[in-house]
């Protein structure tokens, strides 16, 4: 079973588009928390799928195999996403040893099909940095659009 | 009635509200309230075994429910109650 169910479907197009500093912030978090997986939520627009913050948070199962969202860090980036009229849009987590690629916990627990779920992969020296729609269990990788903001 | 913050997912049921007051004076009647006057989310928040279900996170005011008394949570008419989506998964 998955995370909250809905009836309503992404919206396309299907692509996420950031900064490269965001880029930079994800990996510099997910390589920071190393061993353990990083992680942490986008806060944006959901229209546009645009990302305008990436929000590091804590991985409060401080493993190297799973990770879960400081409930408590959620509860205060949403809020003042939402005061800021943005949104949370989605998630970014590592994957210590391997690829950039939901793997069925992900999807199992993808918590809401309207989000960009972003995979960070240190399996290799350089990051790889990856986007994915997960909709009824089916994964669709997104481009990655890097813009200027 | 305590206000209840719905995330996006649960608004489609009430009409697209982002918050609904209903009636209750601990956590478990607060969404048990929600379930019977929105049916949609029935089976969302509550498991057959009336425990708070893994996939949510629910909040009285700052404080996360699994930290206060769970369902058993004590809830007053000036309290706010959030509901949000449990983020997790993982490489294994």
């Amino acid at each position: 079973m998955s995370g909250l169910s809905t009836t309503s479907a992404p919206r396309a197009p299907s692509s996420l588009r950031l900064a490269s500093s965001h880029l930079d912030e994800m990996v510099a978090h997910c390589l920071g928390a190393y061993p353990e997986e990083g992680c942490g939520l986008l806060v944006g627009d959901a229209l546009t799928s645009t990302v305008a913050v990436v929000h590091a948070t804590r991985n409060v199962a401080a493993s190297a195999q799973v990770y879960t969202v400081d409930p408590g860090e959620h509860l205060r980036i949403d809020r003042a996403a939402e005061a800021e009229g943005r949104a949370v849009i989605g998630v970014f987590h590592s994957h210590t040893h391997t690829d950039a690629y939901p793997s069925p916990t992900d999807v199992a627990q993808a918590p809401d099909p309207t989000w960009h779920y972003v995979l960070v992969s240190l399996r290799h020296e350089v990051a790889s940095v990856r986007s994915y729609r997960i909709v009824d269990g089916a994964i669709a990788e997104e481009a990655i659009e890097v813009i200027s903001i | 009635m305590p206000e209840v913050n719905l995330p996006t997912l649960l608004r489609q049921h009430a009409g697209g509200q982002r918050s609904v007051s209903v009636e209750g004076a601990t956590i478990g009647e607060v969404l048990e309230a929600l379930q019977s006057e929105y049916p949609g989310m029935a089976g969302q928040l509550v498991t057959p075994d009336g425990e708070l279900h893994k996939f949510v996170n629910v909040y009285l005011n700052d404080d996360d429910v699994r930290y206060l008394e769970k369902l058993d949570t004590t809830v007053l008419d000036r309290d706010m109650v959030s509901i949000l989506p449990a983020v997790a998964g993982g490489g294994a």
